[in-house]
Parts: C-alpha cells; structure tokens; sequence
C-alpha cells in the first residue's frame, strides 16, 4: 500500500476513439452533421423548387408512399409542417403519438419503430424528448429516419428553416451556398441554450456557412462548455453588447419541462434578457428577430417585439414546410444502405 | 482423492515472490508441493501438460454482478461464474444489489449454496444498511458468520456521514472491509454520462467529477476521524483524477483505504459513448482522458490496490432502449485478463507479475480471503494457465455469460486462458 510520487506519464498509446456506430440510412437525417455544405446547398434549392411547383404535379412525387409521423413530445409547428410537406408531395402520413398508442402501455421505440415498418411506413419522422432516440430508431429499423427534434440534442431540420431564413432577409440573391455565403454575419442566439436542441443544431450549421455565431445567457442556461460544440462559436454574456453586433437575433424559450428543478428567477432574467421594441431600437434597429417556437410573449420577448416589423418568426414556420419537403424527399428517393 | 499435476509451465506468484519453471502438485483442493520441473512424478494424477505456458493463482473479481437471487434473467450464479472461470478467475465477491438484496444470512447462504451450481467460489458481500437504504445498519456479525467478506451500498452510496460513520466503526468491529460505490447522488439525479464537452454536445445530463471526489474524501474524512487502525475504507470503481489523488494522500496519512479501477475506467473515455451506444454507459462514467490517464498512473505507481471489473450483466431488450433509460453497466469477467495483458502489460510495460498481483494477491489481501491469490503450499488449489503470447480476438457471441452487453466485442487481446483450476476441480479449459 505504498504511494509514492506520481510523475505524470505522457504518450502512452491508448485504444482508438469508436468509429461511426453503425451506417446510416443515406435518407435520414439525423444530424446537421449529417449534410456536407453541398448537400445543405442542394437541399435549399428542392426546398424552392418543391415550393414553386405546381401543387398538382408535385402531388404525383411520391403519390401514396408511406411516411409515418411518430412524436413522443407535444409539437405544433414540427409535426403541421412535415405533415403538410409530406401530404404535399403525394405520401400517405400516419401520426403515432406517445399518448394515444401503445407506448402507453409500455412497448418500445424499437418495437413502434418496427411495426411501423410492418405497416410499411417507408421513412419514419421522430420527435422524442430523449437525446439520441433518433440512432436507435434508424438501428433497429434501416429506414430513413428524420430527427424532428431529440431531447436537447438537435432539430436539424429547425437549423435548415433558420438558415433559409437567414438567407431570405441577408443573401437574397444567393442561388447556392458554400463555406463562406454567411461570412461577416453575426447570429446571436440568445435564452436557455443548455436545454436546447435548436441551439445546438444551429451552433453546428451556421459556422460551417461562415456566419460568427454567439451564444448569450445566464450561467445556468449557457455553461462556458458550450463554446466547444464546435469553432465559430463565441459566449457574451451581456445581452445588450451580443445584439448590438448581430445581424439576427435568435430568441430561445425557456425550457420549463426540461429545467430539472433548477430554480431561475424569472423577474430578474426578464430584466436581462427579454428582447423589447426599447432594446431592440436601441442596439440592434436593423437585425432580423427569430425565433423557433413556441413563443412566450412577456418572457423572453415582448408581444410587440413579436408582432413588429423586425420579427421573422412566421416567416420561419412557413419556411419549415418547403424544407421538410426537400427532407421528405431526400428521404423517400434514398437507396438505403450506408450514407 | 484427486490430485491434479501441472508441470513443465512457468509458475509466477506474485505474492510469494516465486518465479520460474516450476511443476506444481494440486492435492484434495490445496497446492501440495512445489518443485523445479520434472522433479514432481505423477503417482497416478492426472496432469496437465503446461509447456510454454504461465501457471499464476486463480485470479480475483472483487466487484462482479451476478444477479441471483431474483433477476435470473440478465445472469445466475451458475452462467456467471462460467464467465468467470472463462476469464481466469477462481473466485468473486458478489455485489449484494440482488432482488432481494443481500441483507440477511439467509441470502448469503442461499448465495453459497452448492445448488446454485457455482463453477467457481463465490464471496457474497453483504448489503451495509437494510435493504440498501442507507438508514438502519445490518447485523454484521451475523453477515459475516454466513460467509460476507465486506459490506456496501454499492449503487445505493451511503450519503450519511453519521450512518457512514457508524457503518465503519460497526464493520471494523467485526473485521469486514467496507466497500463505497462513492457517488454523491444528489449531483447526479437525471445523469447518463459524464459532465464535459461530450456531454453538451449529445445533449445528456452530465455526472460531475466532484461527485465522486467529494464523497471519497468525505470518507477518507470520517475514517481518519475513527482513529481505529481496523477500520478499513475500499473505494469501488475509482474513476477519476481527484479520487485517486484522494486516496493516495490517505495512504501517506497511514491510513487504511485501498481502491480498485475497472478495466473500462483505464482504456476507454468519454468519447466511446460515441452516438449514444448503451454499451458504454456504466456508473461510474467513462471519464475525460485525463481521469482516464490518472487511472493508469495510479496503477503503475502502485496506489490502485486491485483491478475489478463491475461486470454488470443486462439483458439485450434492457440497453436496446434510449440512452437515458438504459441501465448502467457491462460485463467484464471474460475480457478482463486479456485487456490488462495487452495494455496494461504489452503497452504500457507494466511487469507480468505486477499485473497477476492486481488481479490475485492485492485483492485477496485487501478483502482477507485466506489461502487465495497465492500459489504457496497449503494454499486453495485456485490456478489459472494461460499462454501469454496468444493473441486473440474477443467475440460476445461465444460469452458464456447470460448477457452481451461489451464495449469490447471484436478487441484484440492478449494471453489465452487455457485451464481455470478451482479448489482442485477443472472449471475451465479452452477447446
């Protein structure tokens, strides 16, 4: 039981870092990460096309294909808009909810997701409040799966919509992107970005585009770890100084349901961070206001902020339903196999 | 009687200090003789021919999962320790986190049971509180009469410094070693992984370092206030930088705290947990690299008393689920020896002898199993043969385990066991 000084060993040769897990699906889409920028790119392009076509002839696409819809969280917007997007392209869609399926009763992601599959679901959508569920659906299944939102991992497609959103009001005329469409501009994404998947989906994306991408909160919502989830990233804390250098601003809700017992004082966090018309004129008159929903007027912003002339949060759900059906697409025409 | 004759292999026991080509003479389950090769002659026993082989006590899992009584399902005492035999070990001590735990000595004598069909010996260890609920201590006399070598919570960790305290004075009283799976639980509610970068970015809720830190020197805290020399403190499964600083100054306070690191702990770190595999979850977390490096030092700078797998078996609808609803752990047993030869020993030059110590004579002195983890005459005739050179590939397909849940299914490893001798008895042999 002797212990006696401990020199420090170094270049010790250690086991190798696992590789990929298991290969994906080439339609799903499971991470931002998934996507080269020449993919985001053509993505964005079937979003437009797919939304200019004529509804008639888009509807013979995938006419009567199977996509099923299987949401384990409440959504409005993610789960209207895939809806809508895989509707619009011709598909059949079923919707299994956790709280009016067999879940219920205790069957598991593995086994809904195989019997989806024996319903002949072709691509399945999975909204799930546990990060990672995405990876053991597309496992146990070999379909395409799309991430509608998992835990407080990502939104991949959220981070699409913000982008083509981004690209509407500050690259109009871009046709295509590449590693430097977003150079020079500064998103602020600004609330409880600990919890959040759409920050960390948008944290991913948006610096590979070029775009400076700083995160502002409160300790407790924004630990100083979350400047490794990739380069390009910045924290301030000051939430006047972060929209005073931001082309957009990227307001997040607090997220009650996932808050385990941490206790925030709301009054006070309003009186840091609540984005007024007052803030808004002063220090960022010209940004672009996001927001992924839901909303929470008089929290993290104000109604009127909400409703102004600088909001673009409407303009993003509308966004979701051109480029859930270039995912829904990319989806139904993959070939399987390994990405 | 039976007599079993190893010869022509080359004998280290660590702990008698023996080293060299040497028969060995197994008589009614003990080591009868010792002597240079081909001294010993057969006299009708059966032998074993060990050419170019290393002959080494039966090596020693202090921290192993079996599962029975009450979750069959995921392991027995019977697949369990054929796991074990498998994997060279000669015998276990048996984590008391069973259904029912292990809290009376009707349980560990059903535990002992020659019915439950153990290919290897057994050593339960008893549960420190009633039903592991860190609140009403057991009766440890009456534990210890029934065959516990040590009590814990393990899982359960006692979060109360007076229970703890009393748990350490009671133990010490009757000479039981206490074993604290040191987990400040209440930094860790909702938590599947370890705290760090990786964490952020699955998006999981992360174990913080500090809540193993903290509670081992809480520990270490309350054995130094005891001031009794037979009060002995085992930190299961240390797992990071700080808890083995922690138990390296106890150590040059004098006083009596021993610890044991898992296989997993000192290869793999937090980044094995890759996209979310359920095989790479376990409590303790893998760590950050640098807990994973502190790990090694403590084993080569000697204050790591003992490697001990926590094989943890569940079955494969159990980790089949979300990362944040599967249960913590993997199995261990069969892979144990060839990741410490090939790593331990081939990579980073730890001697051969020193290896087999961690894993036969230091654990059997730290938990007092006498005549184990020794090849001296009079000892349990527990041996384990293995080619030392063999390299081989580990498949989970061919466990002998009831489980498969390995982060180390396809590994290469190094040193084949050949033959598992137990009290005598042939527990394993390779085909």
């Amino acid at each position: 039981m002797n212990a006696t000084a401990t020199p420090v060993r170094r270049n010790l040769k250690h086991p190798d870092a696992p590789a990929t897990p298991f290969p994906y699906n080439t339609g799903s889409l499971l991470s931002v990460n998934d996507l080269s920028v020449d993919a985001v790119s053509h993505l964005l392009k079937r979003a437009t096309a797919l939304e200019e076509m004529d509804p008639a002839e888009r509807d013979r696409l995938f006419f009567k294909r199977r996509v099923a819809l299987l949401f384990y969280e409440s959504s409005t917007r993610t789960r209207t808009s895939f809806e809508l997007a895989a509707k619009a392209l011709g598909a059949d869609t079923t919707l299994v909810s956790n709280l009016s399926s067999s879940i219920e009763k205790g069957e598991t992601l593995k086994d809904t997701g195989l019997t989806l599959r024996a319903l002949g679901a072709e691509a399945i959508i999975l909204r799930h409040n546990s990060s990672g569920a995405p990876w053991l659906l597309e496992e146990s299944t070999h379909l395409p799966v799309l991430n509608a939102g998992d835990g407080m991992h990502e939104h991949p497609t959220q981070a699409l919509l913000d982008l083509r959103t981004i690209l509407q009001h500050l690259r109009p005329k871009a046709k295509a992107v590449a590693e430097d469409t977003l150079a020079g501009v500064t998103v602020s994404i600004v609330g409880d970005i600990l919890h959040s998947r759409v920050a960390r989906s948008n944290m991913l994306l948006l610096p590979r585009l070029g775009a400076r991408v700083v995160v502002c909160g409160p300790a407790p919502l924004l630990p100083e770890i979350a400047s490794t989830e990739g380069p390009g990233i910045e924290i301030e804390r000051n939430f006047e100084a972060a929209i005073a250098k931001s082309d957009v601003v990227m307001m997040l809700r607090i997220q009650a349901e996932r808050l385990a017992g941490l206790q925030l004082d709301l009054d006070q966090y309003k009186a840091e961070y609540q984005l007024t018309v007052k803030r808004l004129a002063q220090f960022a008159p010209k940004a672009v206001v996001m927001h992924p929903g839901p909303i929470i007027r008089g929290l993290e912003l104000t109604a009127d902020v909400a409703d102004g002339p600088q909001s673009a949060i409407l303009q993003q759900v509308k966004n979701g339903v051109a480029i859930r059906m270039a995912v829904v697409e990319r989806a139904l025409t993959a070939k399987g196999g390994q990405a | 009687m039976s007599s079993l004759l190893i010869k022509n292999g080359h004998l280290i026991d660590p702990g008698a200090g023996v080293e060299g080509a040497k028969d060995i003479l197994l008589k009614d389950g003990r080591v009868a003789e010792i002597a240079g090769a081909g001294k010993i002659k057969p006299n009708g026993s059966e032998v074993i021919d060990a050419k170019g082989l290393t002959v080494a006590p039966g090596l020693i899992d202090i921290h192993v999962h079996l599962r029975e009584p009450g979750q069959g399902h995921k392991e027995t005492i019977e697949s369990g320790t054929a796991a074990a035999a498998a994997g060279g070990f000669t015998s276990v001590a048996a984590m008391p986190n069973t259904t029912p735990v292990n809290d009376t000595p009707d349980v560990t004598r059903w535990m002992q049971s020659p019915d439950r069909g153990a290919h290897i010996r057994v050593f339960p260890i008893g549960a420190a509180t009633r039903g592991s609920k860190g609140e009403a201590i057991n009766d440890f006399a009456a534990l210890k009469a029934a065959g516990v070598v040590a009590v814990t919570d393990d899982g359960h960790p006692i979060l109360k410094d007076g229970i703890m305290r009393e748990t350490l004075a009671a133990a010490a009283r009757v000479g039981l070693s206490v074993i604290q799976h040191a987990e400040d639980t209440r930094m860790t509610q909702g938590c599947s992984m370890n705290a760090g970068p990786t964490a952020f970015k699955l998006g999981l809720r992360g174990m913080p370092p500090e809540a193993e830190s903290s509670l081992v020197e809480r520990d270490i805290r309350l054995v130094q206030e005891l001031r009794d020399a037979r009060v002995h403190l085992h930190v299961a499964h240390t797992s990071t930088a700080a808890a083995v600083a922690a138990v390296r100054q106890a150590r040059r306070n004098g006083l009596r705290v021993t610890c044991e690191v898992a296989p997993h702990h000192f290869l793999l770190t937090e980044e094995h947990v890759g996209m979310y595999s359920t095989h790479a979850k376990m409590n303790p977390p893998l760590r950050s690299a640098a807990d994973r490096d502190a790990m090694i030092e403590g084993i080569l700078d000697g204050v790591v008393d003992a490697i001990a797998t926590d094989h943890a078996p569940h079955a494969v609808h159990e980790k089949e689920v979300e990362f944040e609803r599967a249960p913590n752990g993997i199995t261990g047993l069969e892979t144990a020896l060839g990741l410490c030869l090939r790593w331990l020993h081939k990579e980073w030059k730890l001697p051969l002898g020193r290896v087999l110590s961690l894993l036969s004579a230091q654990p059997a002195a730290l938990l007092g199993l006498k005549g184990r983890g020794t090849l001296a005459v009079g000892s349990f005739a527990d041996v384990v043969i293995f080619d030392p050179n063999a390299e081989w590939t580990y498949r989970v397909s061919e466990t002998k385990s009831r489980s498969r849940n390995t982060p180390f299914d396809g590994w290469a490893m190094q040193g084949k066991v050949r033959w598992t001798i137990s009290e005598g008895k042939i527990a394993y042999v390779s085909e």
